[in-house]
């Protein structure tokens, strides 16, 4: 970084207060995630201290109140509903985001992208009601109650679907016009256009959205919790209700005293965890397509 | 830029400061009746199932009352039973009826919770059983034909852990909470009220306020008699209900003035809205 040196336009250094501030904006960004995590630590460690951390593994049953402590069904639930949501919601996102950027005349793909972003902006709570009152019931017919995995994991592919539509499609129309107009002059279709050359020049704008959805998927509560069945037990079909880390916290917190409370902090620390995983997951693929 | 800062900072320093001057100006447990009117503060703790209710009563009480402060605590019916008994809390909560080592306090019951079987409306069962139900409830019973019903599988509602209408289900039956399988779980009232509307096999429990409004209001839903008595408020505050339990106010023999005065007005008719809109029973006095 070249520093501007004193000069007489400008009446202090102003590289040196920017620097400095943006220091500081970083530092306290980091540090937020090093309180919370410390925070969760210190409040589940009574839990930790008097458990031990095998049983959240090995128990037969979550049953807190009488001494079962199991987390394994939850921490699948919560993999298997937000890796889900992502597989739905991926391919339609980044192909909406095709549709508006190449194939769609100027005016739909406007309109297109304001439904989009009304999309996005829905809150969960509505999500989770309209799939109560509309979904699960058509999907009680394949059996069961219809609060299952399918019926979270359809609905939280609904509320992520913008977010890599969104992300996608301005990743799409920041790819340089030069590149665009090359393939175009190189006699290329549309098709392996959007393919061969903006898909792969915008690859890190869609894999940023990507992953922020799946965040959004894996910390959704409301929706998933009114959807779900939260049933703390490993689903056997798809059509089996399941509880997720989030649903388990929002279910029992508002209820928890002492160390039912500690157990719930538990709760949130492994759901950190199975945040840091996916986080890390995503690293290694694309350092090894890097290479 | 700087000054703005600082002015900022004085400002909240000061209105700090402010906030615990006239904290520690107002006085412990004055407990006094003077010319203006009450004043003073009350501490109530204890069940978590009342305090919500506990809250909306005292903050009515202190519009009524500007000197009085009631501080609010939940941390379960015991709780409550032992704040009571050693005078750190003016007032404890108990969501159950006093038992026989507990004579030293008095109970003021300030209404009642009931908790009734709701079964989708299109469901031609009127009644069940207490050994239907835990056969239901521990999946010995799987389908509807089997309690006089049609050819329909069921569909087990239960409450999450922790949850007061859960522990008054189980404990009227008996049942330990893992001998349980459910094939849902939900958190409040309404989303179980919801759960059985959509599902016409469902079964599940829920507050009778609760489900006697939406039934009004037009869910499909059919509240199930237990143990022969009909789900209504009104045997609720009557107390032929089996499956409900008093929500109390527990002091000591002698409570102080302010506390009474509380008392009386949570017993009292004007608070009867309140009661109502926390999905409990008012008794009738």
């Amino acid at each position: 970084m070249t520093l501007s040196c004193r000069n007489i336009s400008f009446p202090f250094n102003a590289d040196r207060w920017l620097t400095r501030l943006t220091r500081l904006s970083a530092c306290v960004s980091a540090a937020i995630v090093l309180l919370v995590i410390t925070f969760l630590l210190l409040e589940s460690w009574p839990a930790f201290r008097t458990i031990g951390v095998s049983r959240f593994i090995t128990d037969e049953s979550w049953h807190p109140l009488s001494d079962r402590f199991c987390l394994v069904p939850m921490i699948t639930a919560t993999a298997l509903t937000s890796g889900g949501a992502v597989i739905f919601a991926a391919p339609l996102g980044v192909c909406s985001a095709v549709f508006s950027q190449f194939y769609a005349p100027p005016r739909i793909a406007a309109w297109h992208r304001r439904l989009v972003e009304l999309l996005a902006g829905i809150p969960s709570v509505v999500f989770g009601l309209w799939g109560l009152v509309i979904l699960v019931p058509l999907l009680a017919h394949l059996g069961g109650s219809g609060q299952s995995l399918l019926a979270a994991t359809l609905v939280l592919a609904l509320m992520i679907m913008p977010t890599v539509a969104l992300t996608s499609s301005s990743a799409l129309s920041s790819v340089p016009a030069e590149l665009i107009r090359g393939g175009a002059a190189l006699g290329m279709k549309r098709w392996s256009i959007v393919w061969q050359i903006a898909i792969p020049a915008a690859r890190s704008g869609i894999n940023t959205g990507v992953m922020l959805a799946t965040a959004r998927a894996v910390g959704e509560t409301m929706a998933v919790l009114m959807l779900a069945g939260n049933v703390p037990e490993m689903p056997s079909a798809i059509v089996s209700p399941v509880r997720t880390l989030t649903a388990n916290i929002a279910l029992e917190m508002g209820y928890a005293t002492a160390e039912h409370r500690s157990l719930l902090f538990v709760s949130g620390l492994m759901l950190m965890g199975v945040v840091s995983a996916g986080v890390l997951i995503a690293e290694l693929v694309r350092g090894r397509r890097h290479v | 830029m700087r000054q703005l800062v600082y002015v900022v900072f004085t400002a909240m320093l000061l209105s700090v400061a402010a906030g615990c001057g006239t904290d520690r100006s107002t006085p412990d447990k004055v407990n006094a009746v003077n010319a203006a009117g009450l004043s003073g503060k009350l501490t109530v703790t204890g069940s978590s199932t009342i305090a919500p209710l506990a809250m909306e009563l005292a903050k009515r009480f202190e519009q009524l009352h500007p000197g009085v402060r009631i501080d609010v605590q939940s941390g379960g019916s015991g709780k409550g039973i032992s704040d009571a008994r050693s005078g750190i809390a003016d007032i404890g909560m108990a969501s159950r009826a006093l038992k026989d080592g507990e004579s030293d306090l008095t109970a003021h019951q300030i209404a009642a919770d009931g908790v009734c079987l709701i079964v989708h409306k299109s469901n031609p069962v009127i009644q069940l059983s207490d050994k239907q139900v835990i056969a239901i409830y521990t999946d010995q019973l799987n389908n509807w034909i089997d309690a006089g019903g049609t050819d329909l599988p069921i569909a087990v509602v239960h409450k999450a852990e922790g949850r007061a209408t859960l522990e008054v289900f189980l404990s009227y039956l008996e049942l330990e909470n893992p001998a349980v399988k459910a094939d849902v779980i939900v958190g409040d009232n309404q989303h179980g009220v919801k759960t059985v509307a959509g599902a016409e096999g469902a079964i599940g429990y829920v507050s009778i306020g609760t489900a006697e409004a939406d039934a009004l209001a037009g869910e499909p839903i059919k509240l199930l008699p237990v143990g022969g008595v009909a789900a209504t408020t009104a045997n609720v505050a009557s107390g032929e209900f089996p499956m409900s339990r008093p929500l109390n106010f527990v002091t000591g023999r002698s409570p102080g003035a302010l506390a009474t005065a509380f008392i009386d007005f949570c017993q009292s008719e004007e608070v009867h809205d309140l009661i109502v809109s926390q999905y409990f029973v008012p008794v009738q006095r």
